[in-house]
């Protein structure tokens, strides 16, 4: 085997304990409730723990991911095991349930799993020796080559990639769900989601239902850890720091996130759950026990948003080099502050308000029980007051990387630097206003409805400001088009596309008739796209040389491009064009008299492209990491601090510190510089002489 | 310079005046059938003169750029320095400031004329459940007509008062625009005044759980003379329903919505078919088998996890108020479904 090729290594384990994992689950079910139930959950869900666990093992053995992966399985097992040791000691006539344990068994064995896996991995382990009053080397030196991101790191580039490649594979899961229910949406009718089918004991319509819900909340997981990894990379080298501020909570914030995404793919097969990502009781009070492990796989997930954003926010505000002051950072850093503040103060409410439906579960608590007292539309209040602002954590970074990309290949500095800056800020805040918006017809007071309406349309000054900024930067300058500079510019005309499409929605009665369709399916998934989507990818064309030393291939990022977006716009334009005619969100099958197969089938086309362009993308990345053109110098003529190092940058970003002696973006302004290097530029804590304060080494 | 100037505005008039054009011809909106789509339409329309000029006011110039100031082979340099500029910023913030008040103002009023109260208005009291629809018209002489279609006379405006019985649901007849969703434990209303004679579909647009899609039942707006002739004979019928067992069971199943799991007629449905239950020997998920007479039908409707029917593991059946009398009376009604 030594010679072997450790993913294929990984593959063949991947199957062989996937089924062995089948087979205990089958036996344990066989036990339990006298009945083999071949395609069950119980079966599957050890499968999948088994496969996942043996794929890292072959790649990577018995240490990282691995061993926190294992440790998840059996903590998961062992409190799960506990709660169900407890009810038959009390003598309840309930000690299994439909999946194998009982709800209350299956929730603590998922805590105990998920603080398991931390301790697994490692990351609290400095923390843990601390306690103990066992001091541990301030730095950790990471092992060579691509094994240091199987592990534990510290170093903040290392756990931005780490970040993107998640990312990356939550995208490839979620679009894989959501070509499944596309292919069933090509014709009305059941296909093959038929209610005759059975698949961890759900019906066709019941699999829609959770795949239709995961794909919301695997993308939307991966859209919030795709962010951190572009500003876990970037900001630090952008700011002129060594690391980020904090680089162990840096890598718990990321490592709380593997075992979060274990969680939601367990839900698929634990009964999965039909509520969508929204959650909204009472269907979700009354759902399956998928329902629980997708509350709990977002509650674990939202520590991650919470924690990565503090120390971004501290990383800007203490670690800045000499120089730079507020309206000389790069604009990257401004969007990836406000992004920050949203999510640092937001998130808790989406947590709090999934809890407390775990709690209703759990304990009959009725916070949302209207035959008890409870009130149903609380809970959307509590839910949209995150969620809305989240779309904006969502999209900000990736409006700050058109920014931050667009003066570089349009050669003219960013037009109004301070009012995009602003605009950031401006949408952060108007953004925590306006969360009922989406719900008009909830049922909520109907007068409130109308200063909803004016918050919303607020948002789109600040956002216009970034348009016309961006046209005018374009205006007059000497555009080149790349691949990263394709993927602005598609950007741009896709977040357009997605940002006019939201007024309409705000407009309190039209959005009577527009709220719960495709149309409203259409509009995001532009602002997603254009907000995220496209910009990650610029971003990773972009930045992809500083990490590997080697550039994409151009012709390659050019076919993702040309392919993805067309296809984009028809998928997108059909959702919006059906929408208006009367399509409802969620729905696993359409009325044929409505007329929509035609567009449904080109839809489905467009989503079939979309997914072959970004197999390509994968595939050009992999084989760009070795076989990619050798690019270590400052491949896109940048004045950005990055760029005046060699790739890929050594471990704490730059071996002399530099002090910010000009402005960000001045293309075309005779000798001018954004930077210099020079051994006093440091101003922030100098690591080699003198160790960080840490108040806990008593 | 300036000659780009002109040539870009000239662009953006004329691509804004294709694209409403083109969006306004393409017939995006269903048949207008309700005085509420009207204004809803017309709202719909100062939305799309809106997203045609501002799609154009950026792609024009965009792609105008990307056209006339591409870097030219072999040109090194940079462009020309402009850094930006206060007085244009200040326009772009303050000028939208003022348009999106106004369209704010515009929604305002617009979403008071669709809200415009008839005292004259029809009640009609709709419950939604999982996964279907009831409707229940004004008692005549304490005897009320309950049906699964909604029929409403033309020109006149109905007041809906909902609610749901389980979990939360939408009321939407796309044709109509407007749109409200049913909360369970409390009561919330929507007013529609029909104007277009002809059949619809009210398609629930709330996500309520397994069977959301198929929760669609018709919209039947007829002239006021053929609503008054429906109405007759429902009425009639549920006086003659109420006094024999099967006919009151049967007014009970429609009004819970009990079909739209348990077929009639043994096609395979998310709970047993009733076709034929009485007598009928069924195998339980213990793997135990029980032949089903009145006191299980009894007990499954009383305690539904009781005794789970082999293959519906997965499917909840809510539990039901009903008296015993109302049980029995259902039993009456399932016995003739033979």
């Amino acid at each position: 085997m030594r010679n072997t090729n450790p993913v294929w290594k990984g593959l063949l384990l991947l199957l062989v304990a996937g089924a062995i994992g089948y087979g205990i689950g089958l036996v344990l079910d066989l036990l339990v409730s006298g009945a083999i139930n071949t395609s069950g959950p119980v079966g599957a869900a050890f499968a999948i723990l088994f496969a996942v666990t043996a794929f890292f093992f072959g790649v990577y053995g018995y240490r990282g991911i691995t061993r926190g992966l294992v440790y998840q399985v059996v903590g998961t097992l062992v409190g799960a095991l506990l709660i169900t040791g407890i009810r038959a000691l009390m003598g309840l006539d309930t000690i299994f349930g439909v999946y194998l344990f009982s709800e209350p068994a299956w929730v603590v064995g998922g805590v105990v799993g998920v603080v398991s896996f931390l301790f697994g991995v490692g990351v609290v382990h400095d923390w843990v020796q601390w306690s103990r009053g066992i001091d541990t080397p301030e730095h950790h030196t990471d092992e060579p080559g691509w094994e240091k991101y199987f592990g534990v790191s510290l170093d903040h580039k290392v756990i931005g990639i780490q970040y993107t490649i998640t990312a990356l594979v939550l995208i490839a899961i979620g679009g894989t769900f959501a070509m499944i229910f596309r292919t069933e949406l090509a014709a009305s009718q059941l296909q093959f989601l038929t209610t005759e089918l059975r698949l961890f004991n759900q019906t066709g319509p019941q699999i829609y239902n959770t795949l239709m819900s995961l794909h919301g909340i695997i993308m939307i997981i991966s859209i919030l850890l795709g962010i951190s990894g572009i500003m876990n990379y970037a900001v630090p080298f952008l700011v002129g720091a060594q690391d980020m501020a904090f680089p162990r909570l840096n890598a718990f914030a990321y490592w709380v996130s593997v075992p979060a995404s274990v969680l939601m793919l367990l839900s698929l097969v634990l009964g999965g759950f039909d509520t969508g990502w929204t959650g909204y009781p009472p269907l979700s009070a009354r759902a399956p026990v998928g329902m629980q492990m997708f509350f709990l796989g977002v509650f674990t997930a939202g520590w991650s948003s919470i924690l990565g954003s503090l120390n971004v926010i501290a990383t800007v505000v203490r670690l800045r080099a000499k120089g730079m002051s507020a309206m000389r950072l790069p604009i990257l850093v401004w969007a990836s502050v406000a992004t920050s503040i949203i999510a640092l103060t937001a998130t808790q409410l989406i947590g709090l308000s999934f809890q407390l439906v775990m709690f209703q579960r759990l304990f009959g608590m009725p916070f949302f029980d209207a035959a008890r007292g409870g009130n149903p539309v609380l809970f959307q209040h509590l839910f949209w007051f995150y969620s809305h602002p989240a779309v904006y954590v969502f999209v900000l970074p990736g409006l700050g990387v058109i920014s931050e990309l667009l003066p570089v290949f349009v050669r003219k500095p960013l037009f109004g630097y301070r009012w995009v800056a602003m605009s950031s800020l401006g949408i952060a805040l108007v953004g925590f206003t306006v969360w009922a918006h989406h719900m008009f017809t909830s049922g909520m007071n109907e007068y409130l409805r109308v200063p909803f309406m004016y918050s919303t349309l607020l948002v789109a000054v600040p956002t216009g400001v970034k348009f016309f900024s961006w046209v005018a930067t374009l205006w007059g300058g000497k555009i080149e088009t790349p691949t990263p500079m394709l993927f602005v510019l598609g950007a741009i005309i896709v977040f357009l596309m997605g940002g006019l499409t939201g007024p309409p929605n705000a407009a309190i009665a039209l959005d009577l008739h527009l709220h719960d369709t495709y149309w409203v399916v259409g509009h995001f998934h532009d602002t997603i796209f254009g907000g995220f989507v496209f910009p990650f990818f610029a971003a990773i064309y972009y930045w992809f040389p500083k990490a590997t030393g080697r550039r994409m291939n151009e012709f390659w990022g050019k076919v993702h491009f040309w392919m993805m977006t067309p296809s984009f716009f028809v998928l997108t334009l059909g959702m919006m064009v059906i929408g208006l005619r009367g399509m409802r969100r969620r729905i696993v099958d359409y009325d044929p008299a409505l007329g929509f197969d035609f567009i449904q089938l080109l839809m489905t086309i467009g989503g079939y492209l979309i997914a072959l362009s970004v197999l390509i993308f994968i595939i050009n990345l992999v084989h760009s990491i070795k076989h990619g053109e050798k690019a270590e110098g400052n491949l896109w003529n940048s004045r950005s601090p990055e760029w005046q190092v060699p790739s890929p940058m050594p471990v704490h970003n730059y071996d002399v510190p530099f002090e910010v002696v000009g402005e960000p973006y001045d293309y075309g302004l005779k000798d001018s510089k954004y930077v210099e290097f020079s051994p006093n530029g440091q101003k922030h804590i100098e690591f080699t002489k003198e160790p960080e304060v840490q108040p806990h080494r008593h | 310079m300036r000659r780009h100037y002109v040539i870009v505005g000239i662009l953006v008039i004329v691509m804004s005046v294709l694209i409403y054009i083109g969006l306004d011809s393409a017939g995006l909106m269903p048949v207008e059938a309700s005085a509420q789509a009207v204004d809803i339409d017309w709202m719909w329309n100062l939305e799309v003169i809106a997203m045609s000029f501002l799609f154009s006011l950026i792609v024009a110039p965009l792609a105008y750029s990307l056209i006339v100031f591409r870097r030219r082979k072999g040109d090194t340099t940079d462009a020309e320095h402009m850094e930006g500029n206060t007085r244009l910023e200040v326009a772009w913030t303050i000028v939208p400031l003022f348009i999106v008040m106004a369209y704010a103002y515009l929604g305002a009023i617009n979403l008071a004329a669709t809200q415009r109260a008839d005292p004259e208005a029809m009640v009609v009291r709709v419950t939604g459940l999982q996964w279907s629809w009831t409707f229940e018209y004004p008692a005549v002489n304490g005897v009320t007509v309950v049906s699964d279609e909604l029929h409403v006379p033309v020109n006149k405006q109905i007041l809906l008062r909902m609610t749901s019985n389980d979990v939360i649901h939408s009321f939407w007849v796309p044709e109509f625009r407007v749109k409200q969703d049913l909360v369970p434990g409390r009561i919330t209303q929507l007013r529609i005044t029909p104007t277009l004679e002809g059949n619809y579909k009210v398609r629930c647009a709330e996500l309520c759980g397994t069977s959301h899609a198929f929760m669609e039942k018709p919209v039947i707006v007829s002239s006021q003379e053929e609503y008054d002739a429906w109405f007759a004979v429902a009425l009639e019928d549920a006086v003659t329903a109420s006094q024999t067992p099967e006919g009151r069971g049967q007014a009970l199943v429609a009004a819970n919505g009990c079909a739209a799991c348990h077929s009639i007629n043994g096609a395979p449905g998310i709970g047993p078919t009733w076709f034929g239950l009485i007598g009928r020997t069924e195998e339980l998920n213990d793997g135990s088998t029980v032949v089903v007479d009145e006191a299980y039908v009894h007990e499954s409707i009383k305690a539904p996890q009781a005794k789970i029917v082999a293959g519906f593991e997965n499917q909840l059946m809510p539990t039901y108020g009903f008296t015993d009398e109302e049980i029995a009376d259902i039993v009456a009604y399932i016995k003739t479904l033979r």
